[in-house]
């Protein structure tokens, strides 16, 4: 009986601490965001909060908590409030089934470092991805404001398009590591990462998850410059928030997969797993964060051009050009 | 490979050094030391003909230089300031009120142009933020200084040639009236 409790005890343990770690790293992502660009063109970002500006996320939060909540006045009320929350959450479930370290051994019992080892885990995350869809078409469409519902449009189109690169790219994967476990996955890449074998399907995944969380140079659904903010254009206050933290959080997720797929997972020398594992993934946000400095953004025919008649063809052509090479060297 | 097929394989390829340059670019920008002046803590030194913080200077006499004349306010395409002019005993002429409305003043630097006597001058001094709207109306009193400000040994009356602070003819540029009389055959 004891010993039930004890795991109970363990996996709440884990839950709250892969819960408080993700959620503040996904604020520290923002102020790091902020920081680098800053560097990028020549300035300092924010350092007025705290010693080198490290309280910015606090005052932000506060900020946002304290911001009038606005609802327009002929929207959908109820999907306008679901929509941030459609958007966030599914971001955080993903992260339940990438292993994030080696299986600790506390007192005598096997620890896994993975909230749920889901023998279905790549499946899993393509269909919370699919899901997280919906906050976008559903936050520009409850909003009814002609910015918010082509945000809300061009974001359903480009998540579409994209998740099939993303999902076809991932299928030599499931090959090499002969399972959907992302457990199973990381164990066949003990020697050597992925990415060595195959490095089309990392370029074509990488693509593709930039396109997924709608950062630049993929960011029609708001691109500021034409839709106001798109989808989000008439959120306020922490519902905004939402959205946003959810898109940081999507970074962190996606940059983790990245990891797991690819790179290797917790595999790495002399380093702690769980500190290879973060240092992956995190190495994975700076890019997407130098990328946003760097890029411009897409035109929506290009968008288009590039996810229907490039990425999908490689990553058929590349599934194949897998399949010939296993049956070969069998 | 066709031609055409080539082609795009090389416009992969130029495109792709093309992105990763852009890469390489902002990298170096990243690590290179930010232009951001820290402003309360660090202030530039703006130059001498900085256009700010308009005053109302003095002669190198001590006495004020503006005539009330108008031209400043004539010029000013804001209608930020006002006067009333007035004459003293000895006839020189003085504004009895000068105000200059800064919440409005677009610091185009006009009024200092068109100023005949070099009364009205631009300074440096950037730093006039207020609380209260109305404490950005400056009075006479808070516009009028001590010294000369930028030309400080001109004198409007010593050239000005007209008779109040010194006879008809003692200016700088003047010789003394002719007596028409001695001009007869
Ligand atoms: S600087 Fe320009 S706007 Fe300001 S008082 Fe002079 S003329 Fe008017
Ligand atoms: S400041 Fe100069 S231009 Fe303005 S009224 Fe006085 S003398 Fe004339």
């Amino acid at each position: 009986m004891t010993a039930f409790y004890l795991d109970i005890a363990l996996f709440a343990a884990k839950l709250g601490l892969v819960f408080f770690v993700i959620l503040t790293l996904a604020a520290y992502l923002v102020f790091a965001e902020r920081k680098i660009l800053a560097w990028v063109q020549d300035r300092k970002g924010p350092n007025r909060v705290g010693p080198f500006g490290l309280l910015q996320p606090l005052a932000d939060l506060i900020k946002l908590l304290t911001k009038e909540d606005f609802v327009p006045a002929a929207a959908d009320k109820w999907l306008f409030y679901l929509a941030p929350a459609m958007a966030a959450i599914p971001a955080i479930l993903i992260f339940a089934v990438i292993p994030f370290g080696a299986p600790l051994t506390i007192a005598g019992r096997q620890l896994p470092l993975v909230v749920a080892d889901l023998n279905v885990g790549l499946l899993f995350f393509l269909a919370l991805s699919s899901i997280a869809v919906y906050g976008v078409a559903i936050g520009g469409w409850a909003s009814n404001s002609k910015y918010s519902l082509l945000g809300g449009i061009r974001g359903l189109a480009q998540l579409i398009s994209y998740e099939l690169s993303m999902g076809l790219s991932l299928v030599p994967i499931v090959m090499l590591a002969r399972s959907f476990s992302l457990t199973d996955i990381v164990e066949a890449q003990a020697t050597v990462p992925f990415i060595v074998y195959q490095p089309l399907a990392f370029i074509i995944f990488l693509i593709s998850i930039t396109a997924e969380c709608k950062r630049i140079p993929f960011d029609l659904p708001e691109a500021e410059g034409e839709l106001v903010a798109g989808f989000h254009s008439e959120y306020s206050g922490m519902r905004f928030g939402l959205f946003f933290v959810g898109e940081y959080i999507n970074i962190i997720v996606l940059g983790g997969l990245a990891t797991t797929f690819f790179l290797g997972g917790w595999h790495g020398p002399l380093l702690p797993p769980v500190v290879w594992f973060s240092l992956k993934t995190l190495a994975f946000a700076f890019f997407f964060i130098w990328m946003r400095g760097t890029l411009p953004r897409l035109r929506y025919d290009q968008l288009m051009h590039l996810g229907w008649k490039v990425l999908t063809p490689l990553a058929l052509v590349n599934i194949l050009v897998t399949g010939w090479w296993l049956v070969l060297i069998r | 490979m066709s031609v055409k097929s080539a082609f795009h394989f090389m416009s992969l390829f130029s495109d792709t050094k093309a992105i990763l340059g852009g890469f390489r670019i902002t990298l170096s920008h990243m690590l290179r030391k930010p232009v951001t002046i820290q402003y309360p803590e660090q202030k530039r030194t703006p130059s001498p003909r900085f256009r700010a913080r308009i005053v109302l200077t003095r002669d190198p006499d001590g006495d004020e230089r503006c005539v009330a004349c108008y031209l400043c306010s004539a010029a000013c395409p804001v209608d930020c300031i006002s006067m009333q002019s007035a004459e003293r005993e000895d006839g020189r002429r003085y504004a009895e009120w000068f105000r200059i409305n800064f919440s409005r003043c677009i610091f185009c630097g006009l009024c200092a142009e068109a100023c005949p006597t070099m009364a009205i001058q631009m300074t440096p001094d950037y730093e006039i933020c207020k609380r209260d709207i109305m404490d950005l109306v400056y009075e006479k009193e808070d516009l009028l200084i001590d010294g000369c400000g930028k030309d400080d040994s001109y004198n409007f009356y010593k050239h000005a040639g007209i008779g109040v602070t010194q006879p008809r003819g003692a200016g700088l540029e003047e010789s003394k009236p002719v007596d028409v009389r001695t001009l007869m055959p």
